[in-house]
Parts: structure tokens; C-alpha cells; sequence
């Protein structure tokens, strides 16, 4: 009896530590969920270590794949835990008119003039420019693949393709690969017709794509041989390359996007969460990004402090822009759902 | 001492005894209450709750409440009249400032994919609408609202429960014409899933009893310092998470990993082989993860069965193969019953290793359940299937249980 009661005694006083432990946590931390990887480290070191030590406020950490329904369920439920989390622009777009982010204030940031057209939306504000494009290892192709037809043409480069596990992007190349100019490729992939030749292209390669859901995980499926060329977000090939791997980036087709920033709705944490904001949208702060991770500011003022040498593995320089697809986030904000839906059926019959 | 007085006593002594058996019994349901709370709280609660999500069906009940009542008198021959729609713009105008015209679009987005973005439209246009006729000015804003199909969706959406979920889990769905209907074949996926499962399940519970029945025979029969040694080895990754073994092997069924070295260097195969990312894969690691919990109970069962059943039948003058298969195979039945039964049943919900290790055509139900869950948000479907999921198994064991018998199963 008395062990029991020693034991029950002692579970009460675990989780009353965890209630308290929790409790202080929300006081005077916040919460930032990112991408993990290289391009977490790279918001670590100059983003919320800098925050850190300039307002004294602990930034805990957490990653995700992009799973907004955790953000609704959390917003739906009143028990909202994560503070700030960066999202792409169609998530952005789609948790607004949801209603699962709050409305920014953008006196509480920002003067809107100062950030890059279309960075400046209303639940959520551009934190860098990103691209998805893909990479082949030059050790193992010398003569690689150059476009994006390459990447659907089975007989000129056999084997495997990593792809990642989402429609977007796959299916302007896909669209892109049947000869769809990119200009175009939105005016296409908004008719029915458009997404079932889509669809229909993409089944030529199907049997030959690996999936990839996390953002490290192409340069790993790459460096282990297991696909000769993938997918992936320009940065973390690209700091792949600085580890000394041998891996290549092909920019033809490349998919320019904005990683944001946005505030679920009801954090208990709002001021510091605009504390935050705010100082992740200065140009200083944004223009140390881009040295520990080749993506490019949103803030105009800091595009002048990024280094022209530098500039040139950014999705945002003009070489690299020359056969981009237009960003069209709006299109993945209203049609994103029941075009995953599709993809998520297609993948597993 | 009068007889009164000695049935007194007797009474007294009655009562006592029963005083003394309640305390008694209220005393072991106090030992087995705990136990008891903890199942309801923890298994039967949510196993109930999540049948009812499975046809829970409220968003357009409580966001459109005006139209639903509108359409409650309607005859569903022809588009709805002024009314309906008059309802429907004042609806919208509220689901405007509540933010709810996503929640409506994405529900009927399930049954009529494309309509999401215009119910946004919609949401966006009624608050612009000052006036009648409403009617024609959501006819002029989309041929959407003036097709009798939207209208009949909307209304079969306006309940408060659903078969929606539960028909979709099945690939079947209400027609125009109100009929129930196989889904579109690009749309068709859960029948396949279902029989993908039960199909592994059944594969690696046949490839357990393979590996683990001999293998529980050596156990049993050698002497206990060799077996000993053996069953740690059996215990050892029994033991060790899942997420681990899984991981282990992701590593050893690489394109570039050890068993594709091996097999090149032997000479076996001229070219690196496909295992990772297919359904050998899937298939080999849940085998091995599964092998303890098929090989335990039969082992169990075999270190009880005398050695002179088959020695007596030797003695009569059966040859070896005959004695084993009449005489200790039948024994050993209670074992195998129980460890495929439960390697059956454990294999049917995994998730974990089909995710890791198998490609996209060999993820199984609780992979679809993770992902309406997590991903897509869509708790209906995913209780849909799950509740499919359950019957399916609850079927399935009645009829085990019709041809084992379930009481003739023993874990040890």
C-alpha cells in the first residue's frame, strides 16, 4: 500500500512537473516549425539564435513535412501549440481562406512597399524564394541530363527517379515534358483535359519514381545510388555540393517559390510572434540566409546585401529564371486539394 | 433455549455470511475495476467514437443551416426555386465572416472534385448580392449552381449523418440519379487496398509459420544449453524497436546496400536488383518482425508435448514423416492456431513498414487511415476506414473461429 502510494505520488508529481514545465514554456518561449535539414540549420544559425540573444526569448524548435491538417486540428481544437511556421505560398493562400492563420498586421512587421511583389500576402509574409529542381550526380552521368524532357526519357537515362510525394511541380513537368511551353502550363493544368495529359505523362515514368516526402532526403537517395537523378529544393543540393559531393543542379524547368512565414490562429504568443516576424523580415537578417543556404531574400533592401557571386546559384538571377515556370500560387491555392487527392488515388493504384 | 432464539441466530448468522460475501465481492470488483475503466476509457470509448465519425456528418448542417432547411421541402425533380437560393446567399454572406466557405468547399470537393474554388467564388460574390432575384445571379456566376446534380449533393450533404465516407471507403457512391454506383476506375482505390492487406497479411503469416515452425521445433527438442542460446537469438530483435528493424533493413535492401553486393559477388544476379521500395521488401521485413509472435506460441505448445506419443507410434511400425504428421503435427495445431492468428490480425494494421520499405502499390489500409488523418484532414474517411477495417477483421475471425475454434487456441 504504501509503495502505491508512493508511486502514484510520484507519477502526480511528474506530470505536474510536465503541466509546469509546459506552462513555463508558453511564458516566454515560442515555437517555430520549419523543414528540417539544412535549411532549419541555416534559420538556426541566423535567424533564431539571433533572436534569441537579442530579445532573450528561447525559440523551441519543431519540423514538418508541410502537414497542414496539424495546423487546422490545432486551430480547430483551441489548443494551438506552434507559434510561427513556415509554410509554401499556395499552403499560405489556402490556410487564409480556411481561416486557420491569422491576418497579419503589417505595421507590426513591416512597410509592405519594401518586400518583393507578391511576398507580401495577407496571412502570411515571404521569408526567402526557394526552387524545386532537379539534380543528377556528375561521378555517375558525365553527360547528364539538361532538361526537363531528360528527366521523363527513360531510354536516354535509364533507372530510377526520386520525385517528391506532392503534385505540385510534377505536373507542369510532366506537362512541360509533353511539350507545354512553361508560360503555358498553368492556362493547361486548369482544364480537365490538361490534368489528365498531366497524369497520362507522368505514368509514363511511374514504375521508374521513388517518392521523397522530407527535404533531406533527395541528396541522400542521390549519394546512396539509389536514383540516378532527383527532385529537390535547389539549397540542399546545393549545400550537398559544399560537403564535396559531385551532384549537379539543372535549373531548366526550376519551380520558383516563397517559403512564408504565418501565425496559426489563437497562439497564446501573438506579440512575440510579430516580435518575431519583424525581425526575420529585416534586410540584414534575411541577407545572412542566402551564405548558409542558397535561397533568396524577400525583403528588397536585402537583396542589395547579397553578394553577386553569390547571387549566382539563386533561384532569383536572371540566368537561373531563363526557363522557370511562372509562380502561380493562387492556382495550387484552389485547386491544391482535390489535385492531391487525385495524385495521392493515381500513386497507389 | 427457545426455537426462536436459535433461528434468530441463524438469521443473524445468514446475514452475516452474506454481510461477509458482498464485502468479499465488492472487494475483487474494486481489484477489477481499474482494469475495467482503463478498457472503456482507453479501447471501447474511441473505438465507438470513431463509428460514429465514420457518418458524422455536420459541416454543412451547421454552416449552410438556412439552405439545409430550404432544401428540406425540396422534390429534388428540377433546380431549386428563390427561396432555396435566397437561403443559400444569406448563408454564404454569414460563412464569409465566419471563414467557413473553405470548410464547405472542401466538403464538397470529396463528392464533386473542382467545386472548391467555387464555392470561394460564391462566398465572395453573396456578399456583393443586395437583392432578388438570387437565382439568376448565382446562375449567371457559375453553371454549377444551376445543375440539379449540385443541389442534390448539397442536399444528401445537408444531413447531419452520412453514407458518404462509409460508401467511399467501399469505392461505391450515390449517383444523379440517386442510385448507389461504383466510383470512376481513376478514382477507384479501396477495394484494391483491402484485398492488398489481407493479401500481405495472409503472405506473411504462411511465411511465418514456414521460418518459425521448425525453427520451434529445434527449440523445443534440444537439449536447454543449446536452446537456450537459440531463443536469445529469437528474443534479441523480438526486443528491439520496430522503427529500428525496419530502418535496418531500408539499409540492407539498398540498390548500392550489402545484400545486392553479396549477391553480385556470388555471382547470383548480373545486375543490382529492385528490393527496396517494392513489395519483397514490404514483405521480408514484416516476416521478420512478425516471426517471434508466430514462433513463441507453437514453441510454447511443443515443450509440453511428450516424446513417447511418436516414440509409441515409431514402435508400432510407422515411418518417420507418418508418425510426425499424425501423431505430433495434430498436437502442435493449438500453437499454430494461436501464432497465426495473431501475426494475421497484427499484420493487418501495419503502417510503419510498408511506409518505409514497400513503394506506393504496397501500402496497406493504415497507411490511407495516416494519411486522411494527418495529411488531408478528412477524419470521416479515415473512420471510415477504419471502421471497414474492423468489421473485416471481427468477420474474418468468426470465421477462423468456425473452423479452428478459438477455445482449442493456446498462447502457451
Amino acid at each position: 500500500m504504501k509503495k502505491n502510494l508512493l508511486t502514484t505520488g510520484f507519477v502526480a508529481a511528474v506530470a505536474a512537473a510536465g503541466v509546469l514545465a509546459s506552462v513555463a514554456y508558453a511564458a516566454d518561449g515560442l515555437t517555430v516549425v520549419s523543414w528540417g535539414g539544412a535549411y532549419q540549420e541555416a534559420q538556426r544559425k541566423t535567424i533564431f539564435e539571433p533572436f534569441n540573444a537579442k530579445t532573450g526569448s528561447a525559440i523551441k524548435e519543431e519540423e514538418y513535412n508541410g502537414e497542414v491538417a496539424k495546423i487546422k486540428a490545432m486551430v480547430e481544437s483551441g489548443t494551438v501549440s506552434w507559434d510561427i511556421i513556415s509554410v509554401d505560398t499556395a499552403t499560405a493562400l489556402q490556410g487564409c481562406d480556411d481561416g486557420v492563420l491569422e491576418t497579419l498586421d503589417y505595421s507590426k512587421i513591416l512597410d509592405k512597399a519594401k518586400v518583393l511583389p507578391g511576398a507580401a500576402l495577407d496571412c502570411a509574409i515571404g521569408s526567402d524564394v526557394y526552387a524545386t529542381v532537379f539534380a543528377y550526380d556528375t561521378a555517375k552521368l558525365p553527360n547528364g541530363p539538361a532538361s526537363i524532357k531528360d528527366l521523363f526519357d527513360l531510354e536516354k537515362f535509364p533507372g530510377k527517379r526520386a520525385l517528391q510525394k506532392n503534385p505540385f511541380v510534377n505536373l507542369e513537368w510532366s506537362l512541360i515534358a509533353d511539350g507545354v511551353d512553361p508560360a503555358q502550363v498553368y492556362d493547361v493544368l486548369g482544364t480537365p483535359e490538361g490534368v489528365d495529359r498531366a497524369f497520362k505523362k507522368l505514368d509514363t515514368i511511374k514504375s521508374q519514381v521513388v517518392w521523397w516526402e522530407a527535404g533531406a532526403q533527395p541528396p541522400q537517395l542521390l549519394a546512396d545510388g539509389e536514383v540516378v537523378m532527383t527532385s529537390a529544393w535547389n539549397g540542399r543540393i546545393a549545400n550537398a555540393i559544399k560537403e564535396g559531393k559531385t551532384f549537379k543542379i539543372v535549373w531548366d524547368g526550376q519551380a520558383p517559390d516563397l517559403d512564408m512565414w504565418a501565425i496559426p490562429k489563437g497562439t497564446p504568443n501573438l506579440d512575440k510572434s510579430y516580435e518575431f516576424l519583424a525581425f526575420a523580415s529585416s534586410a540584414e537578417v534575411q541577407s545572412a540566409l542566402a551564405p548558409h543556404i542558397p535561397y533568396g531574400p524577400t525583403n528588397l533592401d536585402a537583396v542589395a546585401l547579397v553578394d553577386p557571386e553569390l547571387a549566382k546559384s539563386l533561384p532569383t538571377h536572371p540566368d537561373n529564371l531563363k526557363a522557370a515556370i511562372p509562380l502561380n500560387p493562387q492556382f495550387w491555392g484552389d485547386n491544391g486539394e482535390e489535385l492531391r487527392a487525385r495524385f495521392n488515388t493515381w500513386l497507389a493504384q | 433455549m427457545s426455537v426462536s432464539a436459535i433461528s434468530d441466530d441463524r438469521s443473524t448468522l445468514k446475514s452475516r455470511l452474506r454481510r461477509a460475501e458482498r464485502v468479499q465481492r465488492l472487494r475483487a470488483i474494486g481489484l477489477v475495476l481499474p482494469l475495467f475503466l482503463f478498457i472503456l476509457v482507453v479501447f471501447v470509448t474511441p473505438i465507438i467514437i470513431l463509428m460514429t465519425r465514420a457518418v458524422d456528418n455536420p459541416e454543412i448542417a451547421d454552416s449552410l443551416p438556412l439552405t439545409s432547411a430550404a432544401l428540406a421541402n425540396w422534390d429534388r425533380e428540377d433546380v431549386p426555386g428563390e427561396d432555396v437560393f435566397a437561403a443559400f446567399a444569406v448563408d454564404l454572406v454569414a460563412a464569409q465572416k465566419n471563414k467557413a466557405t473553405g470548410l464547405i468547399g472542401k466538403r464538397l470537393n470529396y463528392e464533386m472534385p473542382g467545386t472548391r474554388s467555387k464555392v470561394l467564388q460564391a462566398g465572395r460574390a453573396a456578399e456583393k448580392m443586395t437583392a432578388a432575384p438570387y437565382k439568376d445571379a448565382f446562375l449567371k456566376l457559375d453553371p454549377l449552381w444551376g445543375k440539379i446534380e449540385t443541389w442534390k449533393v448539397l442536399e444528401r450533404a445537408s444531413h447531419r449523418n452520412t453514407t458518404f465516407y462509409l460508401l467511399k471507403a467501399v469505392d461505391l457512391q450515390w449517383s444523379a440519379n440517386d442510385e448507389i454506383v461504383n466510383v470512376a476506375p481513376d478514382q477507384a482505390l479501396f477495394r484494391d487496398v483491402f484485398v492488398r492487406t489481407l493479401g500481405i497479411s495472409t503472405l506473411v503469416t504462411f511465411a511465418t509459420l514456414l521460418l518459425g515452425f521448425p525453427l520451434a521445433y529445434m527449440l523445443a527438442t534440444l537439449p536447454p544449453k543449446h536452446s537456450n542460446i537459440l531463443m536469445i537469438l529469437v528474443l534479441l530483435p523480438f526486443w528491439t524497436s520496430l522503427l529500428v528493424r525496419t530502418t535496418a533493413w531500408v539499409v540492407l535492401l539498398q540498390t548500392e546496400g550489402p545484400i545486392n553486393d553479396l549477391l553480385l559477388f556470388l555471382g547470383l544476379t548480373d545486375e543490382r536488383l529492385q528490393l527496396i521500395f517494392s513489395r519483397f521488401g514490404t514483405i521480408v521485413a514484416m516476416t521478420h518482425i512478425q516471426l517471434p509472435f508466430t514462433l513463441l506460441p507453437i514453441y510454447s505448445v511443443m515443450r509440453t508435448i511428450s516424446p513417447n506419443y511418436v516414440r509409441a507410434a515409431r514402435s508400432l511400425g510407422a515411418g518417420p514423416f507418418h508418425a510426425f504428421w499424425t501423431i505430433y503435427f495434430p498436437q502442435t495445431m493449438p500453437g499454430i492456431a494461436a501464432g497465426c492468428l495473431l501475426t494475421f490480425i497484427l499484420s493487418l494494421g501495419y503502417y510503419i513498414t510498408p511506409a518505409l520499405v514497400g513503394g506506393p502499390t504496397d501500402q496497406m489500409i493504415s497507411y490511407f487511415v495516416a494519411l486522411y488523418t494527418n495529411k488531408e484532414l478528412n477524419w470521416g474517411q479515415a473512420s471510415a476506414l477504419g471502421a471497414i477495417l474492423l468489421m473485416a477483421t471481427l468477420v474474418l475471425y468468426a470465421v477462423y473461429n468456425r473452423l479452428v475454434g478459438i477455445d482449442k487456441m493456446k498462447l502457451g
